[in-house]
This record gives C-alpha cells, structure tokens and sequence, in this order.
C-alpha cells in the first residue's frame, strides 16, 4: 500500500510540476458554472493571439463554481488573476476586500461586461397556458420554475426582472412590486437548487408550465434535451444582465501577470471574443457582431440594475439580505 | 440425544423459513427501492448517448485528473483513519476512565458538522482572513485550495468511521482474550496481532470501506476548500456537479457511475481479504493444536 | 483498585485525544471564536428567527423519521446479509455503501428524478396521491439514502460475532425462536443498533447537498438549517453562518451526548446484572 500511495504521489507531483514548466506564464480565471463552454472556446483563441503578439506560451486555467461561492474563494485567498463573474455584488465583495479596484466597472468599456443576456421564459411547445408576460406568470393556476430566489445568481435576476416590471407598470411602485412578486412566488411549487436544477425540473419531471431561465440557456437546453419540447418566449420587458470581469490586483502584483491578465480581459472585447459570445448565444456588446447573429436575438426591451435599483450594492440588501423583500414575502407576520 | 432434541435446538437458533423469506423480501424490497433503483438510473443517465460517448466523458483529461486526486486523497487519508480508529477504540473498549461518553461524543461530533461548515471552519483557520492566513501567505505555504486542504477536509469527514466502527463491536467482545494473552507473556504488540486484529477484522474492514467510500463520495467539504481549480484540484464529485451544471449530463452521470463503481470495487476487496484471512487461519489451525476448548 | 492488565491505554488515549484536538476540537473552536464577534442579543436573534425554528423543526423532524426508518430496515438488512443465503447476496452487501460513494448532489438528482411525479416511483406513489418529491416527505427520502450504510455497517460485524452457543444454549432451554430473538439477540446487538441510529441521525442533520434537490425549498415548509447556512453565506454573512452553525453542533451534540451516556449506562448496569467478576 505504501508503494502505492508513493507511486500515485510521484505521478500526481509530475503532472503538477510537468505543466507549467511548458508555459510562460500562467493565468487563474476564477469563473461561474456555466461560463465553463465560454472559456473553453475563448482561451484557445486568446492563447492563438497572445503567442502572436509577443511570442510567449500563456498557460490559461479555469475554476468554475456557483458565482459567491468562487469570490468567496478569492477573498480567502484563491490565487485568481482575474474574475469573471455572472453578476455585479459578487465583484463589488471583491473591491470592498481591496482585491479589485474600486472603480473595476469602469476599468473596461460597456461597464466591464464583455457580453450580456436576459432572463426569458421557457414555456411547453405550443404555449398551452398562453404565457405572453410577467403578468400571466402571477396568475392563479400557473406553476412557476425558478432557481430560489434569494441563494442563487439567477433566482436573483429573475426575481429583479418580475419586480422591476411591476414598477413600470402604471402605478407601479415598490409596494404593488412587493405584492406582484409575492404573487408570482405564490406560484413556484418550488425552489430549485440552481439554474441547471430549475431546468432538470421543468423539461426532465415535467413539472411547471413556465421556466424562467437566461436566454443564454435556451440553446443549451436545446443541446440536451432538443427542440421539439419547448418554446422561448420574450416578455415586454426583462432585466439586461451583466457578467463583470475584473483584475485581482493583489495576485497579479504578486504574480507579476498584469500585463497578460489586462490583454486576457481586453481580447474579450475583440471581434474574435465578441463572436465567440455570439456563438455561444451571449448577447455581444459590438454593435457589427450583434448585427450579424441577429437572427438569435430578438429584440427585447431591457432595463439595468443601476437603472431601476440604484446598483446591485441597493439592490442586494433591500431583497436578498435577510429581512429584504424576499423575506418579507415569506414571513408569516 | 433424541430427534425431537435436536430438531428443537434448529428451531431456536433459525428463523422458521417463512420468516426467513419474508425478512429477506422485505430487505431487498427495501434496498431495491432505495439503493437499487437510484444506482440504476444513474447508468442508464450514464449510458443515455451509448457506450462511445459513456467512454468519450472519461477519457477527457479533466475527468481522468479528478479520478486521480479523487483516488490519492482516499488512499492518503487511509493510514490515518486506521491508525487513530484502533488506537481510539482500544482505549474506549478496553478501559473504564472518566469522561469516556464525553469523548466519543466528541468522535461522533464530525459526522453532525454540515459539511458545508466543515469546509468552511478550514477556510476560518487557513483562508487568508484566518487566524494562520497571513503567516501562511507571508511563507508562501498553500494549504486551502490546493492538495492539503482537500486532504484535511477528507480526514476531518471521515475521522470518526474506524473508530466507530470498532468502539460497540470490541465492548461486545470485552477483554477476557487479550487478558489471557498477556497473563500467557505476550506483548502488547503479539497480543494485539494475535488476538485483537483478527477479532476485530471485519468491524475494521467495515470502517475502512465506509470511511473510503465517504473519502471519495465528499462534496461538501471539498468544494468549499478545493477551489475548483481545472485539472488541479477538481475532485470527481466535484467535477461530477461542474459537468451537471453546463449541461453534459451524460459527462455528469458517468463520472458518477465510476464513483459507484469504485463503492462496488469494496466487493473485490472484501472477498481478497476474506480469502487471505481465510487462508491465514487455516494454516495457524494447521499449525497449532485446536485452541477452543469447551 | 486494580492494575491495568492490558497494555497500551496511556499510549492510545494520549493519541487519541492529540489527534482529535488538532483535526477536531481546534477547527471548531475557530467557528466559535468567528461567531463571538456577536453580541448574544445578535446571536439570539438569528438563532430563534421564525425561519430558522422552523428549519430546525425541519431538519431534525426529518432526521428522526429517517433514523428510524433506517433502523427497521437497517437491521432486518443487516441480519439478512449475515445470517441467510440468498444468491448475488455479495453485491448486495457491496451495494449498501452506495450512499457514501455516490456524491450527494447526484444522489439528489437522481432521488428527486425517481421520486417526481413521472418518476419510476413517483408516478406509482402520485396515483394514491401522495407527493414525495418538493415536499418534506422527500427530505425524508434523502436523508433515509444517505444514513442507511451506518445501520447496517454498525450491525453487521455485531450480528457476525453474536456465538452461536448463546442461542443454542437458549434453544436448549426452551427458549422459542422469537423469545431468544427478543431476550438474547436484541439486547447483544441493541447497543450497535442505537449507535448505528444516532450516527444515522447526526449525518442526516448536517446533511445539505441530497437534499437541496428534493425538498423543494419552500421558506417555513421544506426549508433545512444548513440552506439557511448557505443562504447566510450568500449574504457574505460569515458570522451569520457560523451562528446557525453553533446552534445545530450544540443541538447534534447534546442528542449525541445524551445517546452515548445511556448507551454506556446501560452497559454498565448489563455487566452488573449478569455479574461479571472485575
């Protein structure tokens, strides 16, 4: 046994140490979940265009988790280089520890978001229940799909998007918000453990007549399970999300690798980036590339966190932190 | 001795055979329903897109990776669990001291710890906002999100399994065997080697697989302290909930099914040892006159 | 008083106690040194919350249920696997570790899968009209899965050593089968049996990853403690978490120590009772 484990321990130190010593210099991209497709295409591409600008091999790896958790990480001291994220609160953590410049958002065009998406509905082929808006999904007798609202990335966007539509309703304001949503979240028969979860739910059990979903994840719902079950639907009005990235400016100092962290981040603005988005059904920011898949992209009307909550640092506490709306909607007093 | 004897010693000591077979119906009904059925869907999850593909999502580099340092940190963590587990029960089984329900609570008490939060209090000590983070970073020592705080993690969820195992199993033996062996002039190692391990060698076995199987199966605690970091410190459940996530399903339910299959290779291992052990005792019956007297 | 006969028990114990303060007790400490930076008010507060009381009556409701269940059918598990043939009975016993090895997050999925109402067993069971996935019937059913392996595997090495010899000897008295059972087996194996059980519970307790999937989630109904850790954590409200944290390890280890000191009581008084010299 002993042999063994000496064995095993020899192997595993040989590939550690095998690695790097082929590159010269290495990036740790600390990510979410399903960005993992995303990187997967874009690395390869910018590792194409770093070893033509300057000739050097860029070692390039990937963590992927749920969003907090990854910060969470980086603040306790997992060596990311840069972090790309799916929503704002999570980078706004890192600038409140000091790892990331307070003013990230700002460090890279179109508010450090390379590319963007939307919360939309999945509904059964045929939209049996005439699902059109946020106002049917608050109707009585509509089961609703979502991953909960208050512990998951996405649950939090779709919660946002169902809020900020009732505010732009006529009359709309934060108490008929409050109502409208309770009243949708009346209509969950559950609350899933994450976006991929909320999916499982609703296309594998069968349960539900709408999922509330990232138009990104449509396509990748088509991958595993095909067309001929569902339908996309786009509301009149849905929440633009962000996906910020930013420089951990402590370990690139440390580290020595601002130079190709900074081009790593800048490349995803590229044509090249911008197109790898596209293709992987993100919306990209460049007007050109935009134009080019439209046909993937309906037009949506959209609105912003910073437009309608003031920023994710408001947004945050006044309906995720403990005692916020969410609370409120499920406190018995 | 009559016939009616003997025939109602049998009675007494088997269950009437319709008992018999409903005891064991009711066992398997249950284990079908609850251990059969998910271990089924997970191959047929698994094998959904057919045999190349089940094979395809195993031979990727990061599943291969994971399925190594998932195999190290349970091999590694091994000695130590077998180590403490012995030593804990011998003194608990063994000796009347003070305390003593004190402290095998105490054992128990990481098998109550959400493992969740037993990721996390790693993170309190080691992160670089804990109490040895600054010394740790000041000394360029990487201990959470890297290979030692997987390993750590490991041990701490799998620290009570040996012991226990063997705690209630060497009280019901009590002491009686190794005191004869030592008032016949053995050593303490001899005593042990002799009349300890080989009574103790299925509830040690039983403790081992258990805690094994635990050591591989861990999401909790590994994927607060691992970092998910790609090829490096990904462990297979890990890798297992990444896959899920982005969609590939069968990738997800493959790297599963090897899972499960590593708990069913415990099978081989149990039945190598029985055979050896079966072996050991059959050659010491040669050699030695017949020890039971009654 | 007597001297030791064994050897060992200064060496053992001391290990013991060193190895279990470095990996156990110092880790822990540090979860309540993190939470001490609340005031008690603060601390009472998020203990006693309406979310978090019913989240405990949650978790540990259902942990009872699944303990017990597990330790019905753990021992009729366990004595079947000791004690009858039965064919492709090895894979049966290797089966039962399944629950370890599978990541909790699949057995999650999968439970939640089997269990929906089109689900292999939930389709049957939604025909009487009894829902298990998305309810706290379904936290049951996980917790059932994750526990079952310490009931059987506590039992199985007791059961195995259980002398043939005491059940001849009570046969010989005129003992029936199901008096020697309830008079001779049970008492030698209950001890295992209540470990098995405990340990069962104090996982199911802790237990988050299986059960995120099935128990639907919904705040006061299908709610668990460690949900309400992790939704602290989300929060980046470390200390929050570390709050709730204490107040389920004080909970789990007053049960445990409640459970090991009528354990060691009753042996003792068993020893006693059958007179065994000292």
């Amino acid at each position: 046994m002993p042999r063994l484990i000496s064995k095993l321990a020899a192997a595993l130190f040989a590939t550690a140490l095998s690695l790097p010593a082929l590159a010269d210099a290495s990036l740790l991209n600390v990510s979410y979940d399903v960005a993992r497709d995303f990187y997967k295409d874009y690395n390869p591409l910018f590792q194409k265009h770093w070893k033509a600008t300057t000739g050097e091999n860029l070692e390039l790896k990937q963590s992927h988790a749920g969003s907090s958790k990854q910060v969470r990480a980086v603040a306790d001291g997992l060596e990311a280089d840069v972090v790309t994220m799916n929503q704002a609160s999570d980078v706004d953590f890192l600038a409140d520890k000091g790892l990331v410049a307070k003013d990230y958002a700002k460090k890279f065009p179109t508010n450090a978001s390379p590319y963007t998406s939307t919360m939309v509905f999945i509904v059964r082929k045929g939209n049996p229940k005439a699902l059109k808006d946020w106002n049917d999904l608050a109707k009585p007798g509509v089961q609703v799909i979502l991953p909960h609202p208050k512990n998951t990335g996405n649950g939090r966007y779709s919660y946002l998007a169902a809020w900020g539509y009732a505010l732009k309703q006529p009359g709309g304001n934060d108490k008929t918000a409050q109502e409208f949503v309770g009243k949708l979240l009346k209509n969950a028969p559950l609350f899933a453990a994450g976006g991929r979860d909320a999916t499982t739910t609703f296309m594998q059990r069968k349960i539900g007549d709408v999922l509330v979903s990232f138009e990104s994840e449509a396509e990748l719902i088509a991958k595993e399970f095909g067309r001929g079950e569902f339908e996309v639907v786009y509301p009149s009005l849905s929440i633009l999300t962000e996906f910020p990235v930013a420089i951990v400016e402590k370990v690139v100092d440390k580290k020595g690798t601002r130079k190709q962290a900074q081009a790593y981040l800048d490349y995803l603005w590229s044509k090249e980036g911008q197109e790898n988005a596209a293709q992987n059904y993100l919306r990209p920011r460049d007007a050109e590339v935009l134009k080019k898949y439209a046909g993937q992209f309906p037009a949506i009307k959209t609105f912003t966190v910073d437009d309608v909550f003031g920023g994710w640092a408001k947004a945050f506490p006044a309906h995720f932190k403990d005692g916020g709306s969410f609370d409120q909607i499920y406190s018995s007093k | 001795m009559s016939a009616t004897g003997s025939l109602s010693v049998r009675k007494a000591t088997a269950e009437p055979r319709w008992v018999r077979w409903t005891l064991t119906a009711v066992g398997l009904g249950f284990l079908f329903f609850f251990l059969g059925l998910p271990l089924l869907a997970v191959f047929v999850e698994a094998f959904a897109a057919g045999m190349p593909k089940y094979l395809e999502a195993l031979a990727d580099p990061e599943a291969r990776s994971a399925i190594w340092l998932t195999l190290f940190v349970a091999l590694f963590v091994l000695p130590f669990n077998v180590i403490f587990g012995v030593a804990a029960a011998w003194a608990i089984a063994k000796f009347e001291f003070r305390g003593k329900s004190l402290l095998v609570t105490l054992i128990d008490l990481p098998f109550a710890v959400s493992p969740v939060v037993a990721g996390l209090v790693f993170i309190l000590i080691f992160g670089a906002q804990g109490v040895f983070g600054p010394w740790l970073a000041a000394h360029d020592i990487k201990v959470v999100f890297a290979l030692p705080g997987i390993i750590i993690a490991t041990l701490f969820i799998t620290f009570p399994f040996v012991a226990r195992e063997l705690i209630p199993l060497m009280q019901a033996q009590g002491k009686d065997e190794e005191e004869a062996a030592v008032s016949l002039g053995a050593t303490g190692w001899q005593m042990f080697r002799r009349v300890t391990l080989p009574n103790i060698k299925w509830g040690l076995l039983y403790g081992v697989i258990l805690a094994n199987a635990r050591a591989m199966g861990e999401f909790g605690a590994v994927s607060v302290v691992s970092g998910h970091i790609r090829g490096e410190t990904n462990t297979l459940p890990l890798h297992v909930e990444i896959l899920y996530n982005e969609y590939n399903q069968v990738g997800a339910f493959a790297s599963a099914s090897v899972l499960a299959l590593l708990a069913l290779v415990t099978l081989v291992a149990k039945t190598v040892v029985e055979w050896r052990m079966r072996k050991e005792t059959e050659t010491l019956d040669a050699a030695l006159p017949p020890e039971k007297t009654e | 008083m007597q001297r030791r006969v064994l050897p060992g028990f200064g060496l053992s114990l001391g290990y013991t106690l060193v190895y279990l303060s470095l990996l156990i007790l110092l880790p822990l400490s540090g979860l309540a040194f993190k939470a001490s930076s609340l005031s008690f008010d603060q601390f009472w507060d998020i203990a006693t919350g309406e979310r978090a009381l019913a989240s405990y009556r949650v978790t540990f409701g259902a942990s009872l249920a699944a303990a017990a269940i597990n330790g019905v059918f753990g021992l009729v598990v366990a004595w079947m696997l000791v004690r009858y043939p039965f064919p492709g009975k090895r894979f049966v016993d290797a089966l039962v570790d399944l629950p370890f090895a599978l990541p909790t997050a699949v057995a999650g999925i999968t439970l939640a899968t089997l269990y929906a109402g089109n689900g292999w067993i939930g389709r049957h069971l939604e025909a009487f009209g009894w829902k298990v996935a998305y309810t706290p019937y379904g936290i049951v059913v996980a917790l059932t899965f994750i526990g079952l392996p310490f009931v059987v595997r506590t039992l199985q090495p007791v059961i195995e050593d259980i002398e043939p010899e005491i059940e001849e000897a009570a046969a010989s008295l005129g003992a029936s089968r199901l008096q020697t059972f309830v008079r001779v087996l049970l008492p030698a194996i209950f001890p295992a049996l209540l470990t098995g059980v405990t340990l069962a519970f104090s996982r199911a307790v802790g237990e988050y990853g299986s059960v995120i999937f099935i128990a639907g989630n919904m705040p006061l109904i299908s709610e668990i403690t460690p949900l309400l850790i992790i939704s602290k954590l989300e929060q980046y409200d470390v200390v929050g978490a570390t709050a709730l944290a204490i107040v389920m390890l004080v909970l789990s280890f007053i049960l445990l120590l409640a459970v090991n000191t009528l354990q060691w009581w009753a042996a003792n008084r068993h020893k006693a009772t059958s007179g065994e010299a000292r």
